[in-house]
């Protein structure tokens, strides 16, 4: 691991642990629990008198449920309940509302739809027995013809699966576009060069370590529902919960505890948490469900599944004019897309990439097949991962029509520093950046003319090496309130900040982190304005009980909502902290000046005290300033005035194996520029596991079906996630763009490098294998296809 | 959490014990050496026993790798771990190095079996592979005594082996013969992963350098694990040389018979079957060459 300052500076990796009194690396407060195996996640949970649920899934992608006899699981002696759809029914809770405004079975009742889909449940007293006697249920299928490829998921003669659907005669979800069609039609029109590249994005899982699951626990003495679930927004789930269950919002208790990895696989509300709280409800005990891996890949959100068709449009200098693009987005069974309302397409609008244009256009259409719902998760900023993808695959192609080195086209065309706040052709303000610096860095570490020297002569000798570029800006924090709404809820953060008599605090956040370092980053940020050393405040998050209300963590929302959140209550309490101070020193509060962790009267150095006196004078004996209560803290929702727009630049150096087509990513260079950076450590973490994605993603991972809609990717045997031997010692830089409207400055780093290094890997594969005359090739670039591909035959993967 | 249908478990100490437990219970039940490959079927529900029989306690009894004159013997409890160790085996057989560094991870190799391996008898099985190559033969164990068969008739297909349903292999055997190497190469998505195409070699020369015998492997090309007499035949009183490696690759893939699969396209994979199968041989030959002309002991090739 190699770390470079701006400048190109090596850094040494040596200033780990400096206790910094706000911004600064440090290691992180939770890893002491983690690394000793002392984390607690829902499936440590252990409550007296808990019982275990399974649920029975679909063998079948397509299927009519003809009957389901439960009469031999019943009489199981260690069952206790077994629910069918039919049940759930009766009770109106067959169904469920999506994040899409869709509707999804919890249990099936008229038909199966996908692979895996959720039929019936037993709850048993333990874990074995339930599972057992899920093969005592014994369920009459007709078999239907499924819909699995999703370009003849509109033809005519295509099945109906979403016939629940009043009215519903295809398997249309939605059209959408953005920008203007007309007039990137001119541009395209008299533009010198147009290249026109099919693309298909296959469709990816998060997979995260920790599978999904909940303990449900209904108290029927005091009414109320406490839910211990793997999920990254237990304030929105608990109002859902609310409107679908009708159970009222103030006797709901969601608790998020430590989570194994997120990715968005855990926003959307899955059938078996509600499965799990009707089996609480009906038995009065607690009841855990876990689901198990294959259960976990075959049914929860995949991320994806876009087939693209990308048009650059350009001078023959290499100015690039106009970026076109239509995709068919592939939504599975159910339209579950966990994105703000009003962008069904998440932010795929940002498709115009780092780039000054003329003009933009997309057109969408959305439809359903017989495969698991989801579609926005795997760290993609709502679908920004597709869009980069896209317009970064698509210069590639248009540097290599041009002959024109792809970093130099690159920077010829970047939107200028003095252009920023920037408003795409899509409408979409960039708030700020300066990318030249930010690629010339990447160039830099790299060594990106002696890449390209020595490629000269190892093709000389037959080998065959790749150098990739990707470019990226991305858009996160959603969201100002105004735009974006999940389901009606607004997406502003809330937080709350005490300060106790001897100086410690507590902040609790409305986020909640599934590895991303919240307890640590969140402390920093008060830190940073109140001067209480980190290790003194307590941040409390993933409780609904003990939390302000916000939308979660996802979309790296949690630094550019919440983080500015933390940093303005913790102002506000500095404002009432200078109050006191004035009382205690005897001065005006204008001759006050803050020195973080003190208030110090001005040209009197000696007079001075600290946020920790003052918190003790807060809460202590003796008179405070007029109107000032007592007590120090304070509470905010915050609404962001608009997204932030964090980019970097990555390059990427593959080899491949001339006989064996196997690629080796030899060296991975990703400079970023996320804004002010709270915990340097925090971020290259972030950015080393995004980097390691992006090579999964690239090189070996696939939620695949047969053409009878069967999942073939339903194990970690099947569905392969890289390990430490495919990926380099990563080199990372960065600079630093603050955002402007941000309060300090921070921008959100979380999903940056599962966005940008995709497009790197893969425009570095394509590279290698120019000779073989080839300008584009399908992720995931496993050896057999790459072999296929240098043979000239490079095929989709769908 | 995945978890398996309700069974039974023994555990046995001594090869006698087993043999008589497994003669009174019959297909029922299985023994689990390693079990790297049994209990994930089990718990998959892909495999489903009503006894267990845990033979681990096997280990001080089968748990070796011995060298005679002519022959190395290798118990069928031996770890992966303990043949990668070995100094004996890595003198004699340079193939199994190269294949247990490939194989799964070391949590697996820590646990998983010689035996194991071959009586799982999957056709992408590494260790089946290098067995073949080196013209392994098992010895196995039952009510009357012990028998012994040859590689080629030790595995009937995908998942089934010659041991009967009241047997237990116990040893493998490996031919020793002078002026002699062999090399294991592999093509996997993933570290770890099962094989795209894996193929062993083994080459001898005779004192005036010309092929005596040539032996090659290959795994996840076919039903199993099948050695390719045909390359042999081709080889043998031939001096060693790019074209020979050329026309045996070709011959390999001809004799495999791949499938297409998520692991890659059996047109790919005919290609490995020669590329692979070329690499080894070239790589087998260089070690004998560097061993003859006095290089470093172990030193890698």
């Amino acid at each position: 691991m190699t770390t470079y300052a701006a400048g190109g500076h090596r850094t040494a990796f040596v200033d780990n642990d400096t206790k910094p009194n706000g911004h600064g690396r440090m290691l992180r407060k939770e890893d002491p629990r983690f690394v000793r195996g002392r984390g607690r996640y829902v499936d440590d949970l252990q409550l007296p008198g808990m019982l275990h649920l399974a649920i029975l899934r679909s063998p079948f992608a397509h299927a009519r449920v003809v009957s389901v006899d439960t009469t031999l699981a019943e009489a199981h002696p260690k069952v206790r309940l077994v629910v069918t759809g039919a049940m759930l029914a009766e009770k109106g809770l067959a169904w469920m509302p999506t994040l899409s405004n869709d509707v999804q079975a919890v249990l099936a009742t008229d038909k199966v739809r996908f692979q895996g889909q959720e039929v019936a449940f037993v709850v048993a007293e333990d874990r074995y027995a339930a599972r057992d006697a899920l093969e005592l249920i014994d369920v009459e299928y007709e078999p239907l013809d499924p819909v699995i490829d999703v370009r003849t998921a509109l033809s005519p003669d295509a099945p109906v699966i979403r016939d629940d659907l009043e009215g519903k005669a295809d398997n249309h979800v939605f059209d959408w576009e953005t920008g203007d069609a007309a007039a990137t039609e001119a541009v395209f029109a008299r533009a010198d060069v147009v290249v026109s590249q099919d693309i298909v994005y296959p469709r990816v899982h998060p997979a995260p370590m920790e599978t999904c699951g909940a303990v449900a626990d209904f108290d029927a003495v005091d009414g109320k529902l406490t839910l211990w679930s793997t999920t990254q927004a237990p304030h929105a789930h608990r109002t859902l919960y609310a409107i679908v269950a009708g159970l009222p919002e103030h006797k709901i208790r969601v608790v998020s505890p430590d989570i194994g990895g997120g990715f968005g696989n855990k926003v959307p509300i899955y059938p078996g948490y509600v499965c799990a709280i009707v089996g609480s409800l009906l038995t009065g005990k607690p009841v855990k469900w876990m689901e198990d891996r294959a259960e976990n890949l075959i049914s929860t959100g995949f991320a994806r599944d876009y087939v693209m068709r990308g048009e650059i449009a350009a001078t023959r200098d290499g100015r690039i004019l106009a970026v076109r693009t239509h995709v068919l987005a592939d939504h599975g069974a159910f339209n579950g897309v966990a994105a703000p309302v009003k962008y069904p397409a998440g932010f795929f609008g940002v498709f115009t990439g780092s780039y000054d244009l003329e003009a933009a256009y997309c057109e969408m259409t959305a439809v359903y097949t017989n495969k698991a719902p989801g579609g926005v998760a795997y760290a993609c900023s709502f679908r920004i991962t597709e869009a980069v993808y896209l317009v970064e695959r698509i210069v590639d192609c248009l540097a290599r029509e041009l002959d024109m080195d792809p970093v130099e086209l690159r920077m010829r065309n970047f939107i200028r520093p003095e252009q920023f706040p920037y408003r795409t052709r899509t409408g979409w303000v960039y708030d700020s950046g300066n990318y030249a610096p930010t690629m010339e860095l990447a160039k830099e570490i790299a060594g990106y003319d002696a890449l390209r020297a020595e490629q000269k002569e190892r093709r000389a000798r037959g080998e065959i090496m790749g150098v990739g570029v990707s470019f990226f800006t991305e858009a996160v924090g959603a969201g100002p309130r105004k735009d974006m709404d999940i389901l009606g809820l607004g997406m502003a953060d809330g937080c709350e900040l005490r300060v106790h008599p001897t100086g410690k605090a507590v902040v609790r956040l409305s986020v909640q982190t599934q590895g991303q370092g919240h307890e640590t980053t969140f402390a920093q940020i008060v830190a940073e304005e109140l001067g209480i050393p980190p290790q003194d405040i307590e941040v409390v998050h993933g409780d609904t009980d003990q939390t302000p209300f916000g939308l979660g963590t996802y979309g790296s929302r949690s630094t550019p909502v919440s983080g500015a959140a933390a940093a303005l209550v913790a102002r506000k309490v500095r404002d009432k902290a200078r109050l006191i101070a004035s009382g205690m020193l005897e001065v005006s509060v204008a001759d006050l000046e803050w020195e973080k962790g003190a208030f110090r009267v001005a040209g009197d150095p000696d007079a001075s005290v600290t946020i920790q006196d003052i918190a003790m004078k807060a809460h202590g004996a003796g008179d405070l300033p007029e109107g000032v209560e007592g007590g120090l803290e304070a509470q905010i929702c915050y609404n962001p005035e608009n997204l932030t727009y964090p980019h970097g630049a990555y390059i990427c150096v593959v080899d491949i194996d001339p006989g064996t087509a196997k690629v080796t990513v030899r060296r991975f260079v990703a400079v970023d520029d996320c804004g002010t950076r709270i915990n340097p450590m925090i971020i290259e973490g972030q950015v080393h596991g995004g980097l390691t994605d992006g090579v999964g993603m690239a090189l070996m991972e696939m939620i695949a079906f047969d053409e009878d809609g069967n999942c073939l990717s339903g194990s970690l045997m099947d569905y392969l996630i890289p390990t430490a031997l495919e990926v380099p010692d990563w080199e990372t830089g960065f600079t630093v763009t603050p955002s402007p409207h941000h309060p300090i400055g921070a921008k959100g780093v979380g999903e940056s490098a599962t966005v940008g290094s995709p497009p790197a890997i893969v425009n570095a594969v394509v590279d290698a294998l120019s000779p073989f005359g080839i300008r584009h090739a399908d992720m995931p670039l496993t050896p057999s296809r790459v072999w296929e591909a240098m043979r000239g035959r490079p095929t989709p993967p769908i | 959490m995945q978890v398996p249908a309700p069974f039974e478990y023994r555990r046995v100490s001594t090869v006698d014990e087993a043999v008589a437990l497994l003669y009174r219970l019959g297909d029922t039940a299985r023994l689990v050496a390693g079990g790297h490959s049994l209990l994930p079927m089990m718990k998959l529900r892909l495999a489903n026993f009503e006894y267990l029989i845990d033979i681990n306690e096997l280990h001080d009894e089968l748990g070796y790798v011995r060298a005679e004159p002519g022959l190395i013997r290798i118990g069928a409890m031996t770890r992966h771990r303990e043949l990668r160790e070995s100094a004996e085996l890595a003198a004699a057989f340079p193939v199994f190095g190269d294949a247990e560094r490939v194989i799964a991870d070391p949590l697996v190799r820590n646990r998983g079996t010689l035996g194991g391996s071959l009586c799982q008898a999957d056709p992408s099985e590494d260790l089946s592979a290098v067995c073949t190559t080196l013209d392994a033969s098992c010895v196995i164990h039952g009510m009357d005594g012990e028998r012994v068969v040859s590689m080629e008739d030790f595995h009937r297909g995908p998942y089934e082996t010659a041991v009967g349903d009241a047997e237990i292999l116990t040893e493998v055997r490996f031919p020793v013969r002078p002026r002699g190497s062999s090399a294991y190469e592999t093509v996997e998505r993933r570290a770890g992963d099962w094989a795209v195409v894996s193929a062993g070699a083994a080459v001898w020369l005779d004192e005036a350098g010309l092929i005596a015998d040539a032996r090659v492997g290959l795994a996840a090309v076919g039903p199993h694990t099948a050695g390719i007499p045909g390359i042999a035949e081709a080889l043998r009183g031939q001096r060693p040389a790019e074209e020979l490696w050329a026309r045996a690759g070709d011959i390999a893939a001809e004799a495999c018979d791949p499938v297409t699969d998520r692991r890659g396209s059996a047109a790919y994979k005919r290609h490995l079957a020669r590329e692979l199968t070329m690499r080894v041989l070239r790589r087998s030959v260089a070690r004998i060459d560097a061993h003859i002309g006095g290089h470093i002991d172990g030193q890698e090739v």
